[in-house]
Formats: structure tokens, C-alpha cells, sequence
């Protein structure tokens, strides 16, 4: 799927074309339409791809891909750090907190499978890891956290069917801290942006874990495939939680994400991880020029 | 800016009076209108096209009524042209004559099928059914682990042979499901896979094998209604992958527009029969294809209004 599909050859051929006429354009707003950027944002990006064609005289179709591209990047370009806040402030083994990474979103989205391969990348840069079940709702939730901790090498904390999820996510915070691991990474239940007691009750899992410690990163997991409801989304959770990252996920499919050039720029949270898959070692960091690429098709 | 269609239309429409016949001009404002309503609501870019110039071929022909402003028309007529996409050829679940039933859910991961399977158990077991799981996702972490709670919450037994996490064979698991529900006199038997990608190949053919291995009577396929332009590829995928004869819509309890119900349905023909609305087992209905037309609009009370108009 990362390769140039006709369509986006087309495109491009027109493009390098010399003049272009409105069709040519509309297949490149289709594109973006397409990828979920959404018409407000796709509009934005041909304007300034309209100016930008006029002032530097595009001759060639490598000059109007290198454009486009260009134009697609500098949108989503961002001054904050794209690299994960996961290490321990200090050594752990010496008096030093570890890391505390927040994982939320609505239903679905790949939270628990994203703290799976975290936690996998981690203990692979041989630190240790402590993951926290905190989602105490979902049919066999803590389960599904319990098998990735097995798989990847990390101690499970899990509460009881129903528990309040904040005192769980208390509970792993105090027990990674107690017990010197590098980073504690705490897996949420999914919930509707649209939910307010479920919404209020995340509120309170980040109260209760900051006062406990440091919450370093708050990861919110967005799947690939949503669309324009994926900024009201991110909206409220940034809104309630202060999220600090948004993680891509099932970029492995067809679908583009698009969404997140409206997320990034509205929220100013960069897109930090991509999900590209269900196992283990699915899990990249956000390179804005592949997924440019990829959009591109 | 302005929040609905209906006041977009109202600003476009404003100099028009209550005479004459909308022309070329204001037939074109409102279709490029239509198109961003559309598009914001999720409809898929090549279906919004056709919905349009449908729309668009109808409003020439109308005069504009004394009753309603030009806007309200148009809706009315936007309305009617999704509610006749949405709802047509309306049909319930197909009961096999000789029993078991079987329905198969496939979908995208995390779409809502494990959910929904136990919702339907528990809605066919209130019609006196007496429906099985079975458990054939054996792939994600936990998933039979997930249906055998969400079996016991719907008080329907699961067969759930293998453990799952990568451990036995779904194919072979259906067959004998489906062959252990006549032993134990099911009338209906729910098989839950694993969630797949339109692109996944093997996976896809697993999926096409389960089904050829139990001849489901329906299979459903499961979408959440905030998927985004990426709707159609994946129903044409799972259509060519695996066919199926139903659509089950979930997660309408949020507020995503929803499109995606009219891109599946305008691609694939095939209806949407449910519409899963929380995580309880309780949260699910049949589909209402007029409730559908006016989320996607964003305008259920404007509705009304040009109803009692
Ligand atoms: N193809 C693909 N599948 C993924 C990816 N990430 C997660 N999944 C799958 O998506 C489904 C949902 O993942 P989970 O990790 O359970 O999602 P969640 O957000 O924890 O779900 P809830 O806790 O129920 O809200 C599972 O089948 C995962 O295997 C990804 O990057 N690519
Ligand atoms: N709010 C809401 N959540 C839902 C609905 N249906 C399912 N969910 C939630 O969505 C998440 C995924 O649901 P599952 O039933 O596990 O989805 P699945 O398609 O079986 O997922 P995989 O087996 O991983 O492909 C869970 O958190 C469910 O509780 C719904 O209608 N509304
Ligand atoms: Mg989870
Ligand atoms: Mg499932």
C-alpha cells in the first residue's frame, strides 16, 4: 500500500503539466478528501499548493510531487518533541521515579495492543516495565493486558472486575515506584468522548496518579480508519486529560489518517507513534515523510 | 460558519422567494452545500458525488412550495434520497428452515463484533430463540476469554474448544460448533472471528473458509460508524473477501455522523439491519434508516419541523 498507486501518478502528471485546469485540481482535492484530511483542511492545503504552483513556475512532475509534499509536511510540522517520554527521571534503583505513560481513547482504538508493543519496545531497550489494567469495565480486558505482559516480559497490575480504575492505576504507579521499574504504563478503558461520567471518571485516574507522580506522557490512541470524529475526540480527551501524544493506529490497512492534520494543528499534541499492525514489534515512530507518502499513494 | 445544513442552505437560499422553480445557479450553491454536509459527515467522496447529482436532478424539477422555504425543501428532498438509500429493501434476519441458523460476524478489529455478538444473543433469546456462540477469533490476545463473559452476560452458552492466542484452528472450531449446536438443539448459532484488514489476504481467506466450511445463513458485517472515507474499500473488501448479506452499524451512541451507513449500503447494496449503541448488552436496535437520514444531516429537529409543515 505504499506504493504509487495510478492514481496518484495521474495526479502528479497533470500536475507537472505546466497549466492546470480546475479537473486537475479536483483530482488532487479528491486525494486528500479521501485521505480524511476533511474539506475545511483540504481546501486550506490547494490554496497554498495554488499559490505555491503560481510563484515558483512548476515545470516537472518531480517538482509538483516535491510541492505537494512539501506543502503536506509543512502542515503537519510541529515545534514539540515527536520521541515518547517513557525513562525514568533518575535511577530507579537509586532513589530516581520511573516513567508514567497514560493510555486513552474510544473504544477499540488499539490502547491495550499500543501498551503491549510500548512496554515490548522497552523491555527491548532493557528497561523494565510495570503495566497497570485499568480498565476494569471491558470483558476480559485486564486478561488481554495480562497475556501481553506475559509475552513481553512485564509485571501486570490488575484490579478486580468493576474496581475503580483510578485506584488501580493508583495502585500500579505506587507499586512501580516501590519496586524500582523504569516506566509504568497504564491501560484504559475505552470510552466515548461523548460519555460524560466516563469521561469525569478518566479525569480522576489522572488526578489520582499525579498525585502519586509524574504522569510524563498521556497517549491518545486514534485508529487510522476514523473519520472527522476523530478531532471531536481528540477535543475532549485533550480537554480532560491534557494529552500529550496521539498514537496512530492500523496504519497497516488502507485507510490514511488524515484526521490527525486537523488534531495536530487544532490541539498542537504531535503524533508520536504509529500502530502498523497487531504484534509485538508493530509499532514505529511517526515519520511525517512516509506517511505523506503513503497518503499520497 | 454555520453548524447544520440547514443553515448553510438558508444562507445560500436566502434571496429566493416562495415562486418559481430553484435555478441552475441556486441548484448549484446547494449541491456544493450538500457536498461539504456530506463529506463532514463521513459519506464516502465517490458516493456523495452520485448522491448529489441524484438530489440535484430532483430539485430541478421542483417547485418551490408556498409551505417551506427553498431550504427546508431541499432537506426534504436530501432527506427522502437518504432515507430511500438507507432503508431500502428492508428485510429481516433469514431463519434457516431447517435449524440451526448460522450468522457469522466478520469486520474490521475492533469494530464491535464480539459486542454485538452477545447483544444478539441476548435480543434473539427475548424472542425465544435459544442461540450458541462460538468462539473462532483465536488470533487477538483474550478473545475467547472476552466472548465467554460476554456469552455469560447474554445467559447463552459458548463453545470455546480451543484457547485461542494463536492456539487451534477457527475453521476447524466452526464446523464443530455449528455440529455441536444440532447435538444440543441450538436454533442459532453466532460464530465471532477475528477482526481482519480488507487487505490482510490470509486473513481473508481464513474468513472465506469459515464460511465455506458452515454456509452461514447470514454474514454480517460489522462497522463502526466513525470509520471515515476508508469505508468503502474495507466493505468492498470484506464483500470480495467474504461476502456478506447484512450490516451492522456500532458505536452510534457517540456523535459521529455517521456516513459511513451510507456509504456502505450505496457500494454494497446489502442492508444495514442493526445498530449497536453502547457497550451493555442491552444497547442495540434495529436499524432505523429515518434516524440515520437526520444524523447524517445533523438536523433531527429541523425534520420534524418540515414535518408538521
Ligand atoms: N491491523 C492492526 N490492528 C491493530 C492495531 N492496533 C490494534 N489492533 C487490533 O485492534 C483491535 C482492538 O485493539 P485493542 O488494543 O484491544 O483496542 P483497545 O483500544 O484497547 O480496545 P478497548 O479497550 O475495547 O477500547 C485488536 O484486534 C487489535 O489486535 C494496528 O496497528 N493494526
Ligand atoms: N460505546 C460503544 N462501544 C462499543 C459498541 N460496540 C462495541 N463497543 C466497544 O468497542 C470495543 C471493541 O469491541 P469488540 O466487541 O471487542 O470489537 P471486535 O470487533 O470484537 O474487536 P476485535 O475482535 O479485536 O477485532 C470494546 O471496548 C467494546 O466495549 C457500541 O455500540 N458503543
Ligand atoms: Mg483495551
Ligand atoms: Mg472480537
Amino acid at each position: 500500500s505504499r506504493s504509487r498507486s495510478m492514481f496518484g501518478q495521474s495526479v502528479l502528471g497533470l500536475l507537472g503539466a505546466g497549466d492546470l485546469d480546475e479537473d486537475s485540481w479536483e483530482e488532487i482535492e479528491d486525494t486528500l478528501l479521501m485521505a480524511d484530511l476533511g474539506a475545511t483542511t483540504a481546501s486550506e492545503i490547494i490554496e497554498r499548493l495554488r499559490t505555491e504552483v503560481a510563484a515558483r513556475g512548476v515545470r516537472t512532475p518531480d517538482q509538483a510531487r516535491a510541492l505537494l509534499r512539501e506543502v503536506l509536511m509543512d502542515a503537519l510540522a510541529t515545534t514539540q518533541s515527536r520521541s515518547v517520554q517513557a525513562l525514568p527521571h533518575g535511577d530507579p534503583a537509586d532513589g530516581g521515579k520511573p516513567a508514567v505513560v497514560l493510555v486513552v481513547g474510544v473504544n477499540g482504538t488499539g490502547k491495550t495492543t499500543t501498551t503491549g508493543k510500548l512496554a515490548r519496545v522497552l523491555v527491548a531497550d532493557g528497561r523494565s516495565v510495570l503495566l497497570g489494567a485499568a480498565d476494569t469495565f471491558r470483558a476480559a480486558a485486564v486478561e488481554q493486558l495480562g497475556t501481553w505482559g506475559e509475552r513481553v516480559g512485564a509485571e501486570v497490575i490488575r484490579g478486580e472486575e468493576g474496581a475503580d480504575p483510578a485506584s488501580v492505576a493508583f495502585e500500579s504507579v505506587q507499586r512501580g515506584a516501590d519496586s524500582g521499574v523504569d516506566a509504568v504504563l497504564v491501560d484504559t478503558a475505552g470510552r466515548l468522548h461523548t460519555k460524560t461520567g466516563l469521561m469525569d471518571e478518566l479525569g480522576k485516574v489522572k488526578r489520582v496518579v499525579d498525585k502519586r507522580a509524574q504522569v510524563d506522557e498521556v497517549l491518545l490512541v486514534l485508529d487510522a480508519t476514523t473519520g472527522q470524529n476523530g478531532l471531536a475526540q481528540a477535543r475532549v480527551f485533550a480537554d480532560v486529560v491534557d494529552v500529550t501524544g496521539i498514537v496512530l493506529t492500523k496504519l497497516d490497512g488502507t485507510a490514511k489518517g488524515g484526521i490527525v492534520f486537523q488534531v495536530q494543528r487544532e490541539l498542537g499534541v504531535p503524533v508520536k507513534l504509529v500502530g502498523l499492525g497487531e504484534g509485538a514489534d508493530d509499532l514505529a515512530p511517526f515519520e511525517p515523510e512516509a506517511f505523506v507518502d503513503a497518503l499520497l499513494g | 460558519m454555520f453548524d447544520t445544513l440547514s443553515d448553510r442552505l438558508t444562507s445560500v437560499l436566502k434571496n429566493l422567494r416562495g415562486k418559481g422553480r430553484l435555478s441552475e445557479a441556486d441548484i448549484d450553491a446547494t449541491a456544493r452545500e450538500i457536498r461539504i454536509a456530506l463529506l463532514e459527515a463521513d459519506v464516502a467522496l465517490p458516493v456523495v458525488r452520485g448522491f448529489i447529482s441524484g438530489v440535484k436532478e430532483r430539485a430541478k424539477g421542483t417547485e418551490v412550495s408556498q409551505a417551506l422555504n427553498p431550504a427546508q425543501q431541499v432537506i426534504k428532498i436530501v432527506n427522502e434520497e437518504l432515507i430511500g438509500i438507507l432503508g431500502g429493501e428492508k428485510r429481516d434476519l433469514a431463519l434457516a428452515k431447517k435449524p440451526p441458523t448460522v450468522i457469522m460476524l466478520a469486520g474490521l478489529q475492533g469494530s464491535g463484533k464480539t459486542t454485538l455478538a452477545g447483544k444478539l444473543a441476548k435480543w434473539l433469546a427475548g424472542q425465544g430463540h435459544t442461540p450458541m456462540l462460538v468462539a473462532c477469533d483465536l488470533q487477538r490476545p483474550n478473545a475467547v476469554t472476552q466472548l465467554q463473559v460476554v456469552g455469560e452476560r447474554a445467559g447463552s452458552p459458548v463453545f470455546a474448544p480451543e484457547p485461542g492466542n494463536g492456539v487451534g484452528d477457527p475453521v476447524d472450531v466452526a464446523r464443530r460448533g455449528v455440529a455441536e449446536a444440532e447435538r444440543a438443539q441450538h436454533d442459532i448459532v453466532i460464530v465471532d472471528t477475528a477482526g481482519r484488514l480488507g487487505v490482510d489476504e490470509e486473513m481473508m481467506q481464513q474468513a472465506s473458509d469459515i464460511r465455506d466450511a458452515v454456509n452461514p445463513h447470514e454474514i454480517l458485517f460489522v462497522v463502526d460508524a466513525m470509520i471515515g472515507q476508508d469505508a468503502v474499500s474495507t466493505a468492498e473488501a470484506f464483500r470480495d473477501g467474504v461476502g456478506f448479506n447484512g450490516v451492522v452499524l456500532t458505536k452510534l451512541d457517540g456523535d459521529a455522523r455517521g456516513g459511513a451507513a451510507l456509504s456502505v449500503r450505496q457500494v454494497t447494496g446489502e442492508p444495514i439491519m442493526f445498530a449497536s449503541n453502547g457497550e451493555k448488552i442491552e444497547d442495540f436496535d434495529v436499524f432505523h434508516p429515518d434516524r440515520m437520514a437526520s444524523r447524517i444531516l445533523g438536523m433531527g429537529d429541523m425534520l420534524t419541523l418540515i414535518e408538521q409543515a
